[in-house]
């Protein structure tokens, strides 16, 4: 039975937790994180799941732990943002190097300092070259229905890599909204059991874990990693198919939002998405031609898919709510490269919004279709709402 | 009165070339995941002689089997026998020089690994 019930995105990341039910979750909690852990730990502590909850001293050890029970063949998640996965970042490439198909909430969060918590994509982007696959999700229902689809995916053994699964800290994980929650028994039959090719428990054949590769053989370790990504960009789809049996929705590489006609479009990650079809929507009825493309798997990067989805558009804007001091942003570069392959490349220009949460407003959405049917390009990106 | 000669003949005095044997490596799309290793022991298989660029050759007429090099080699590849220096497994020894540097006589000399490369 289909249930609708009120959650928050952190909610909503418990309770794909709950019907996955997980063998081991390391946790410290670190807001806006803590909400999932806290919602879970009431799961647990009401014998809803049978996880061993492992309480640790730091987001380091969390990760540690994470590694060392998913090594053993446990099913493994756990959950973190900003300084917490900072602090993590130390085991992040260890994970995947090992190939550990852990699967990881972040609620998004500006790293510091200055102090802040609230939302920008800087920590998860810190995180975009270690391996680890990246779904970005607009809403509680996303993001729900992304963890299913992240924890399959990861642990196909064609792929067999960690998985982050992103939401905006309080924007989507602190707001309350309308989830569909699918029936307990076809989610865990979706989801089915965790085979590893190795487990370190296996008293049949022994083996080490973490060994030294060096000059001579890391190489070839770190190659089989980007052969991974790849088989898991097409399995992405196929697994997305599967979970669509249940829920009816389509599990694509982007969110493509009136798109198909746009001659004016905006690029952008998670609840942005939303304040941006409001805008659309106001806009198309003055018969303006405009349109998004809200990217979900972020790595791998579908870059052939998203130039083709592109290659009518006259102008695009991406917007990026993190940055790289010194350098265009993440995701513009990534569309940049993207609409290289294209024989007749769009005019691009690349926007920084949103830093340590400063807000957006509909008007400043409608402020950059604006520039851009205006045909007004620089080269340096643009800033919304700073100062 | 003639000296009688103490211990072995000196090792290799004369330079003889030799092929390098290089430890064998799976491609990527053979190697187990992760770096995994399954047999125990196998840094036996690892030939870090390979590495070096200075090999240490003993004169065993003026060693007094103080055996300070077998104790000092970080790799543990000089071997003694009988309390006795015996031989230096070059396969396994990296060249750092220390059995060189720690030698009371100066009977090890540590010549260009270059000159033995085939
Ligand atoms: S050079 Fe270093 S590794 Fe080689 S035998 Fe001497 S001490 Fe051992
Ligand atoms: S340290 Fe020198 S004298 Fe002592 S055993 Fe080694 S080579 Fe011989």
């Amino acid at each position: 039975m289909v249930k609708t019930l009120a959650l928050t995105g952190s909610e909503a990341s418990a309770e794909a937790w709950r019907q996955i039910n997980p063998d081991v979750a390391p946790v410290y909690p670190i807001t806006p994180t803590t909400e999932i852990i806290s919602k879970f730990s009431q799961y647990h502590a009401d014998g809803k799941v049978d996880t061993e909850m492992m309480l640790v001293e730091c987001e380091h050890s969390a990760m540690s732990a994470a590694v060392g029970a998913a090594a053993s063949s446990a099913r493994t998640v756990t959950a973190t943002d900003s300084q917490g996965l900072a602090y993590m970042w130390e085991v992040i490439p260890i994970a995947s190097g090992l190939r550990l198909p852990i699967v990881m909430q972040i609620a998004n969060r500006a790293l510091s300092s200055p102090g802040n918590i609230h939302c920008d994509h800087g920590d998860s982007m810190a995180c975009r070259d270690t391996s680890w696959i990246q779904i970005f999700s607009e809403t509680a229902q996303e993001v729900y229905e992304h963890t299913l689809l992240a924890t399959k995916l990861a642990e196909h053994k064609d792929v067999q890599l960690p998985a982050m699964v992103m939401q905006d800290g309080f924007i989507t994980s602190g707001n309350l909204e309308k989830v569909k929650v699918y029936n307990d028994t076809d989610v865990r039959q979706f989801i089915g059991s965790y085979n590893p090719t190795y487990s370190m428990l296996d008293l049949q054949k022994p083996h080490s874990f973490g060994a030294l590769n060096l000059h001579d053989s890391y190489f070839e370790s770190k190659r089989q990693q980007e052969e991974a990504m790849r088989n898991a960009k097409k399995l992405y789809l196929q697994i997305g198919k599967d979970l669509s049996k249940i829920t009816g929705n389509k599990y694509d590489y982007f969110e493509k939002y009136r798109l198909d006609d746009a001659q004016y479009v905006i690029i952008c990650l998670n609840a942005t998405g939303g304040t941006t079809k409001e805008v659309i929507d106001r806009l198309r009825a003055k018969k303006k031609k405009v349109g998004l493309l809200r990217i979900k798997l972020f790595r791998p990067f579908p870059y052939d898919e998203i130039a083709n989805a592109l290659k009518k558009a006259r102008a695009i804007a991406v917007l990026d709510r993190s940055e790289s001091y010194g350098a265009y942003p993440p995701v513009f570069g990534e569309i940049n490269n993207a609409l290289n392959l294209l024989k007749k490349k769009p005019k691009v220009q690349s926007y920084i919004f949103g830093i340590g949460g400063r807000y957006i407003f509909e008007k400043d959405i409608e402020n950059v279709y604006s520039e851009l049917m205006r045909n007004k390009f620089r080269k340096e990106p643009q800033y919304i709402g700073v100062r | 009165m003639k000296k009688k000669k103490a211990g072995k003949k000196p090792e290799k005095v004369k330079i003889k070339k030799i092929k390098v044997k290089k430890p064998p490596q799976p491609e990527w799309k053979t190697k187990p995941i992760g770096g995994m290793i399954f047999e125990a022991g196998n840094s036996l298989k690892y030939l870090t002689g390979t590495w070096k660029t200075a090999r240490p050759i003993t004169n065993y007429d003026k060693c007094i089997h103080c055996l300070k090099c077998v104790v000092y080699c970080p790799e543990n590849c000089i071997k003694a026998k009988n309390d006795k220096k015996d031989h230096t497994e070059y396969q396994y020894c990296k060249g750092c020089g220390i059995c060189a540097q720690v030698c009371p006589v100066k009977c090890i000399k540590m010549e260009d690994e270059d000159k033995f490369q085939e």
